[in-house]
C-alpha cells in the first residue's frame, strides 16, 4: 500500500488503489510487460517476424514449451519441481513409435498407453517425494536421467536407430495426425493445432488454479504445508495429482512433437527442464511456492518462442538466446522476490 | 452455574517413565473463560495436547458432555466441537484472507467439470463472521501474511468459531504479540466468551489471563498447583504464584548486578517485583 493514504467513503484505512496498482500487483504482469516489449523489438527489427508466416513459426515453437511451463508453473505453486519433464516429452512419443512402427501395435492403443506410462511416472515421482520427504529437486533429477537413459538405450536396443523413421507408414496415422499435428491456413501463415491445445490447456489450468478447490488446496500446499495439513487439506494427494500433471503434460507435448514432424529423436526434450522453470518464473512463480499463475507461465513461453526465433530472423548467433534468457529470469526472480516481500511483510 | 462442557479429572500424561503431567483437574464451562497458566516446560503444551486430541491421556479421566471419552486423533476432538488454535495459526500468508478462512473446508457450486469455488459465499461469510467478532477488516482480499499478529490471530478464532468450535482451545496467542495487540486478542476471547463458547486460554502471562478468565488452574513442572475460581484469587496473588515472588527478586538482583544500575531492564525489573511485593 502507498503512502498517499486517501480516504474513501468505503474505508478510511484503505488508501484508494487506482486501477493501475491492482493491475501491477498481479503475479503475471512483468511477463505481459516483457513479452510486449520482445514483440514490438523483433517487429521493427526484422520484416518477416510480424508477418503470419512469420508468427506460425514462434508461436509453434512457445506452444509446446508454453504447455510444459503452464504445468510446470502449477507444480511450483504447489512448492514442487518436476526435472524429468523435459525428457517425458520424448519418453512419451519414443514410446508410441516403439509400439507402432516396431511392435504393430494400433496407434491410439499405443497413444493409450503411452499416457498411462506417463501418470504411472507422475504417480512415482510423487510418491517417491512424498514418502521421503526429499526435495523433488533431487528425486526428479534422479527420474530424468533415468528417462534420458532408457530414452537413447532402450529405443536403440529395439530399433537400431537414435529415432524413430517410418512414422507416417503406420496405418491410421491420419487420426492422431488431425488432432495432434495438422495446421490450419490463415492468411497465408500456418496456425498449428500444437497454439489451440496450448491455450486450451492455460484456460484449464487457470480455472483450475483461481476458481476450484484443487486450485486453493495447490496454493496453499505450496504456500504453508504444515498449515495446509492442519486444517485439513489431502496435501499428498494435491502433490501427486500435480506430478501426474506435468507427466500428462509431457505426454500431450510428446504426442504433439511426434505428429507434427512425425518423428522423435531419443534426446528429445533433454535440457528443455530448466526452460519451462525459467518461463514459469518469468510468469512470476515463486521459487519457493505459493505464488503464480498459468498465463504468466504461458506468457513467459511466448517470450521464449519469439526471442528463439526472432534472434533467428535478425540473423544473430542464436547462443544470444541464452544470455537474454538468463538476463530475463534473474530480472523476474528479482521482480517476484519484491513482490513476495511486500505480499508478506507489508502491513 | 452455565453447562459443563470439558471435565479433567485428576488427569496425567507418562512418556515411557518420563511424567510430563499428572493430578490435573479443572472444568471448561459455556461462556467462561479457563485459562491455563504455567512457565515454559511447566506442561502445558502437554495438557493442550490432551485436550486437542493430540495425545492420549494414561491417567485420570476426561469427561466430555457428561461422557467419559479417550481421544486417539485430533478428529476425535473436533468431532465433538473441541477446536485448536496453535500458535503458527494454520495460515497460509500469500493467500487471501477469505481463502485462508474456507481452506480445507471451501463451500463450492455447480457440478462436475464445472464444479467451482462458491467465491461470493467465502467473501461474504469471511467478512461477516469476522464482524461478529468485531474484526474490521480492510480487505478479505489482502493476503493474510499483510494482517497484523494480532489481526491474524483474530481470523484464526472466527474460523475456529464459524466451523462449528463450542471449546476453543487458544495456545499462546499473545505470546508474540506486542502489548496494543496483545489487548486485541483478549478482547476476541471476551467476544467469543460472549458468544457462549467454552474458551481454554494457554498463557505463561498472568496480566494477560486475569482480566478475560474465569477459572485459573495453575502447572508448575508438570502438576497442578491447583484450580481456582476469579472469586478465590486475586491478580497479585496469581502474579505471585505464578513467578514465584523469590525467584524474581534474585533475577532481579543478578540482573542489576551485570547490567548496573542504570539498564532499563534492570529498573524494569526492579520495578515488577515491587509492584509484586506490595
Amino acid at each position: 500500500m502507498t503512502a498517499a493514504t486517501q480516504a474513501t467513503a468505503a474505508d478510511e484505512r484503505v488508501s484508494r488503489q487506482s486501477t493501475l496498482t491492482r493491475v501491477l500487483r498481479r503475479p503475471e504482469v512483468g511477463a505481459l510487460v516483457a513479452a510486449v516489449a520482445v514483440f514490438v523489438f523483433f517487429a521493427v527489427q526484422t520484416e518477416v517476424f510480424a508477418t503470419a508466416n512469420g508468427a506460425s513459426t514462434w508461436l509453434r515453437s512457445a506452444s509446446t514449451i508454453g504447455i510444459m511451463a503452464v504445468a510446470v508453473a502449477m507444480l511450483m505453486i504447489g512448492g514442487e519441481f518436476d526435472l524429468s519433464a523435459g525428457a517425458m516429452t520424448g519418453f512419451t512419443g519414443l514410446a508410441v513409435g516403439v509400439m507402432t512402427t516396431h511392435w504393430g501395435l494400433p496407434i491410439w492403443l499405443a497413444i493409450l498407453i503411452s499416457l498411462l506410462l506417463a501418470l504411472a511416472l507422475g504417480v512415482a515421482n510423487g510418491v517417491m517425494v512424498i514418502r521421503t520427504g526429499l526435495p523433488s529437486f533431487i528425486v526428479t533429477l534422479g527420474t530424468f536421467f533415468v528417462l534420458q537413459g532408457v530414452d537413447v538405450a532402450l529405443t536403440k536396443a529395439i530399433t537400431g536407430d537414435v529415432a524413430i523413421q517410418g512414422m507416417s507408414l503406420v496405418p491410421q496415422y491420419d487420426q492422431p495426425h488431425a488432432v495432434f499435428g495438422s495446421a490450419l491456413d490463415v492468411n497465408g501463415g500456418s496456425l498449428y493445432v500444437s497454439v489451440l491445445w496450448w491455450i486450451v490447456v492455460t484456460a484449464v489450468a487457470t480455472w483450475v488454479l483461481l476458481r476450484t478447490r484443487a486450485g486453493n488446496w495447490i496454493f496453499a500446499v505450496g504456500g504453508a504445508q504444515t498449515s495446509s495439513r492442519q486444517v485439513g487439506v489431502p496435501v499428498a494427494r494435491t502433490k501427486i495429482a500435480l506430478f501426474c500433471t506435468t507427466a500428462g503434460a509431457g505426454w500431450l507435448v510428446g504426442m504433439l512433437l511426434l505428429f507434427t514432424t512425425s518423428t522423435v529423436q531419443s534426446n528429445t526434450g533433454i535440457g528443455q527442464e530448466f526452460i519451462y522453470i525459467i518461463c514459469a518464473v518469468v510468469g512470476g512463480c515463486l521459487l519457493t511456492g505459493g505464488y503464480g499463475s498459468a498465463v504468466g507461465a504461458a506468457l513467459g513461453a511466448l517470450i521464449y518462442g519469439m526471442t528463439n526465433q526472432g534472434i533467428v530472423y535478425a540473423g544473430w548467433d542464436n547462443n544470444w538466446l541464452k544470455a537474454f534468457l538468463g538476463v530475463m529470469l534473474l530480472l523476474a526472480v528479482l521482480l517476484n522476490e519484491w513482490v513476495r516481500k511486500r505480499a508478506e511483510l507489508a502491513r | 452455574m452455565s453447562e459443563t462442557l470439558i471435565e479433567v479429572r485428576d488427569i496425567g500424561k507418562r512418556y515411557g517413565n518420563v511424567i510430563a503431567l499428572s493430578g490435573v483437574t479443572t472444568s471448561v464451562h459455556a461462556g467462561e473463560v479457563t485459562c491455563v497458566l504455567g512457565d515454559n516446560g511447566a506442561g502445558k503444551s502437554t495438557f493442550i495436547k490432551i485436550l486437542a486430541g493430540a495425545h492420549p491421556h494414561s491417567d485420570g479421566e476426561l469427561v466430555v458432555d457428561g461422557e467419559p471419552r479417550h481421544f486417539t486423533s485430533p478428529r476425535d476432538a473436533q468431532a465433538l466441537g473441541i477446536a485448536t488454535v496453535y500458535q503458527d495459526l494454520a495460515v497460509v500468508p500469500l493467500m487471501p484472507v477469505w481463502r485462508n478462512f474456507f481452506l480445507g473446508q471451501e463451500p463450492t457450486k455447480g457440478w462436475g467439470p464445472l464444479r467451482r469455488l462458491d467465491r461470493e459465499t467465502m467473501k461474504r461469510t469471511t467478512s461477516t463472521e469476522l464482524a461478529a467478532m468485531g474484526i474490521d477488516l480492510r480487505d478479505v482480499d489482502q493476503p493474510i501474511g499483510t494482517l497484523s499478529g494480532g489481526e491474524r490471530q483474530c481470523v484464526a478464532i472466527a474460523r475456529a468459531v464459524y466451523f462449528g468450535a463450542r471449546v476453543l482451545i487458544l495456545d499462546e496467542p499473545t505470546a508474540a504479540l506486542g502489548v496494543k495487540q496483545s489487548g486485541v486478542v483478549l478482547k476476541y476471547i471476551a467476544r467469543a466468551r460472549e458468544r457462549g463458547l467454552g474458551v481454554v486460554f494457554i498463557t505463561h502471562n498472568p496480566h494477560h489471563a486475569y482480566p478475560v478468565g474465569d477459572r485459573f488452574m495453575l502447572l508448575r513442572r508438570g502438576r497442578s498447583m491447583g484450580d481456582f475460581p476469579k472469586s478465590d484469587l486475586t491478580l497479585d496473588e496469581l502474579t505471585a504464584m505464578m513467578a514465584g515472588g523469590a525467584e524474581l527478586e534474585a533475577l532481579s538482583h543478578e540482573l542489576t548486578a551485570e547490567l548496573g544500575q542504570d539498564s532499563e531492564v534492570a529498573q524494569t525489573m526492579s520495578q515488577d517485583v515491587k509492584v509484586l511485593d506490595t
